[in-house]
């Protein structure tokens, strides 16, 4: 590429957004508490979700030695086996997925990757995250109510998640429900910032097709997430009026104990739709960030622009629009009719198609790159293989007639934790070894990293190729033991426990990467500004980390895509964003921001 | 470039997407840019978002409630006649935001007081309207429980409620502003706001009340 020469006499300066408001700190607390820095709020919805995530995966622990061992530990009964499944699910897949990727890496990198000072609107940012805080308290308040967190599942389907021999139908699924809706009004409040900044704060220059791709992941996932998130919404409310005031949107009518209860007439298949018309999105909601970053890490450490760039976008585009039709694959065993499950399955085994190109544009960004097998490099190649695993694995059930019989099996259970829980959470760490240089200043340590990775990348495969094959043998999802089922043979249980050993030492190496954060802010080795040579804006800041209003006296000016490396005749191999064209010879400096102000000699 | 209702936007952004970035041209274009994707200002683009979101809520409970309609338990409510009566109330606060936002435009600041005053005491009228409305159904037997029809009126009403509430809170911040005789030229955007979030109160109630009739 060879850039156009511009006049100096041209140039004008980035518009500031002029409704917009740049909010100033006066004080400790409005700095660092209540802050409206998008930064900020960005790492205080991190460690938010990060730490409720750690309960997440204790509970996993507890469910694992239940399977591993039974028999073993007086202390996990039944019921509370139900009801760590359903927190682990929820926490996992809404409070910690959800508002890692969106409230954490939305927060941090739209506004620096933009070009943008802060969100459109910072103080609507600020309630978002304390609206979050409070669905988290209520969340964790449930497990201290008499009666305990609701056991229902994470899909909390009635009738049976209010009815009376279900753990926690007292207080417990209120409150899940009661967060819920807290988490939907929060969320709504940052993705209205999320989108608008994006669509309306962009510094000059910066068109849609110059955007970085982890941007235009994180944008069509907020989109998603406002279209969806309204339908969990409006089922929660319908059930808080059946468990609260006795209605009957979702209740049958139902005997319980020789008693017939008051309700009747409502419909249990009507909360499902709802309930998966938010669910399947919210699986695009989480993989799209996940899909826009690793094609950042993958082209900055393969030192190579990204394969077929507008297909990638234009792919983002198709599979989050698809992912609005596909919600009934969920279902196939609520007793649907046929023909309407043949419709989803035609639909579902469409999204491969768009998805399959992104595989083989990661693949082809690779090919022929100057690959640096750097830690985020590292978690990204283990992404690219690890979502391929559990996405053939959902050609398998995405179709009706394979569904039915492995449906209610641990074949499921290890398709979506492949694909929705370990290929996210590689990508998450992946995005934290690239960006807490600039957050911090610092570099994570690498030999803690690199155990880590290997730990988790190797031992999350143990955990769940295995549970392919349980599945296959008709191991059954959601029970609390097997005991003496007469059609799975007694070598199941030695498997159990192998799992449950590795889950808890990958567990553990996850206790390594939180003291290597704690321990790399204070002693990891100083970053600079710019340690991977990126192109993005964020690593043209004039401070590292970036200070208030994110870029100096004037905005960064936009002369080129994100992918600019290897261009010929440039003196590095990488030309940032804003780099004037003049200067792409001389290799002059970027100068952190409104560099091109400068003309060259 | 001609800048439509929606700006560049909502023709353009096609346009937008065949843009191929790693083209030598593609060097030339900074300066012609604008950096809108919407030549609208940003808290309009904000507010007409969110209405879509409160949209997509509503949308979803009335495919609910038409679902649910077709199962044999189900009894039309027979409405209370000041449903018409509130109807009435709430068409006037639309007409008088309006009314405000027009004399917010010619930069007449009694002609906005008094839009607003009218717009925001008739929201209020309604309100008190529709709480007369469910204290009538009650007294008269048509408890929440008793049937999904009433479930769903209880629900739906008390949701346009809420966000007729939200309102309020908005319009309580811009009358603050007003009374404290601020320029007319720094409320208009709240007015503006305003008005837009009073048609499509109005829009969503009358979506509605017409089902709610029809059914």
């Amino acid at each position: 590429m060879v850039d156009a020469a511009h006049d100096q006499a041209d140039f004008v300066p980035p518009a500031e957004v002029a409704e917009m408001d740049l909010y100033h700190p006066h004080s400790w607390v409005t700095k660092y508490v209540f802050s409206q820095d998008a930064k900020i709020i960005a790492i205080q919805y991190s460690f938010t979700a990060i730490g409720i995530g750690l309960v997440a995966l204790v509970l996993s622990w507890l469910m694992r030695l239940q399977l591993g061992f039974p028999d073993t530990f007086s202390f996990i009964e039944a019921e509370d086996y139900y009801q760590f499944i359903t927190m682990h699910g929820m926490i996992m897949v809404i409070y910690l997925l959800t508002a890692l990727f969106l409230g954490g890496f939305g927060n941090y990198l739209i506004p620096l990757m933009v070009g943008a000072r802060d969100m459109v609107f910072p103080y609507v940012n600020m309630l978002s995250y304390w609206i979050y805080l409070l669905a988290v308290v209520v969340l964790l308040a449930s497990f201290f109510v008499p009666g305990g967190p609701t056991g229902a599942g994470w899909t909390l389907y009635p009738p049976q998640a209010i009815l009376s021999g279900t753990p926690g139908s007292d207080g417990g699924i209120l409150l899940m429900l009661i967060s819920l809706s807290l988490f939907i009004i929060g969320f709504t409040m940052g993705g209205l910032n999320y989108v608008v900044t994006v669509l309306q704060a962009r510094t000059r220059g910066m068109t849609l097709m110059r955007l970085p791709l982890t941007i235009w992941g994180i944008f069509m996932a907020t989109v998603l997430a406002l279209l969806a998130f309204p339908a969990l919404l409006v089922a929660s409310i319908m059930m808080t009026f059946d468990g609260l005031l006795g209605t009957s949107f979702f209740m049958p009518g139902i005997v319980e104990f020789g008693e017939q209860l008051q309700y009747g007439g409502g419909s249990p298949v009507l909360f499902q739709h709802l309930f998966w018309f938010f669910g399947h999105p919210e699986v695009y909601i989480v993989a799209l960030p996940a899909f826009g970053i690793v094609s950042d890490l993958i082209s900055v450490h393969s030192r190579r622009h990204i394969f077929g760039y507008r297909l990638m976008v234009w792919a983002i585009v198709i599979i989050g629009a698809l992912s609005f039709v596909v919600w009934a694959h969920h279902m196939y065993v609520s007793g649907m009719h046929p023909w309407f499950g043949f419709f989803f399955a035609t639909t579902t085994l469409i999204i491969a198609v768009p998805t399959a190109i992104k595989v083989y544009n990661w693949v082809l960004t690779l090919w022929r790159g100057n690959i640096k097998l750097t830690l985020p490099m590292l978690f990204a190649l283990a992404f690219i293989v690890t979502f391929v695993n559990g996405g053939i694995t959902g050609l398998f059930l995405g179709n009706v007639v394979v569904d039915v019989p492995l449906s209610d099996t641990m074949f499921v259970v290890a398709h979506f934790h492949m694909v929705m829980g370990v290929a996210p959470i590689l990508v998450i760490f992946g995005a934290i070894y690239h960006w807490y240089p600039k957050m911090t200043g610092r570099m994570l340590n690498v030999p803690m990293g690199q155990i880590h990775f290997w730990i988790t990348f190797l031992g999350a495969y143990a955990i769940f190729l295995p549970l392919h094959y349980l599945g296959f043998l008709g191991v059954p999802r959601r029970y609390y033991e097997l005991a003496d089922t007469s059609f799975i043979p007694d070598s199941v249980q030695d498997l159990n426990a192998f799992v449950t050993v590795v889950a808890l030492i990958v567990g553990a190496a996850q206790l390594l990467f939180l003291f290597n954060i704690g321990w790399s802010m204070a002693r990891g080795k100083k970053a600079g500004s710019n340690p991977w040579n990126a192109t993005t804006l964020e690593w043209q800041t004039a401070e590292t980390p970036p200070g208030h209003g994110n870029f100096g006296e004037t905005l960064p000016v936009v002369y080129r895509w994100a992918y600019a490396y290897g261009l010929p005749g440039a003196k590095d191999d990488f030309v940032p964003q804003n780099m004037h064209p003049d200067q792409v010879a001389t290799g002059g400096s970027p100068e952190p921001s409104g560099a091109a102000a400068q003309p060259a000699e | 470039m001609p800048a439509g209702p929606w700006g560049r936007g909502a023709v353009n952004i096609f346009q937008q997407l065949m843009v191929k970035p790693w083209q030598v041209e593609q060097g030339a274009i900074v300066e012609q840019l604008d950096e809108r994707t919407f030549a609208q200002a940003t808290p309009k683009v904000g507010l007409r978002l969110f209405l879509v979101v409160i949209m997509v809520l509503f949308s979803l409970m009335l495919s609910a409630y038409i679902e649910r309609r077709v199962f044999s338990d189900w009894n039309s409510l027979s409405l209370p006649w000041l449903l018409w009566l509130n109807t009435a109330i709430l068409i006037a606060s639309s007409v008088a935001m309006h009314y405000g936002l027009v004399n917010a435009r010619r930069g007449k600041v009694d002609g906005v007081k008094a839009g607003l005053s009218a717009g925001g005491v008739l929201a209020f009228a309604f309100l008190a309207g529709q709480l007369l409305a469910w204290q009538e159904l009650v007294t008269s037997g048509y408890s929440v429980t008793m049937d999904p029809a009433n479930a769903f009126f209880y629900m739906l009403t008390g949701l346009h409620g809420i966000h007729v509430i939200g309102g309020l809170v908005a319009w309580g911040r811009t009358m603050a502003k007003v009374r404290r005789g601020l320029d007319v030229g720094q409320v208009r955007m709240s007015v503006d706001l305003c008005a837009f979030y009073w048609h499509f109160l109005l829009l969503i109630w009358l979506i509605l009340f017409a089902l709610m009739l029809l059914t």
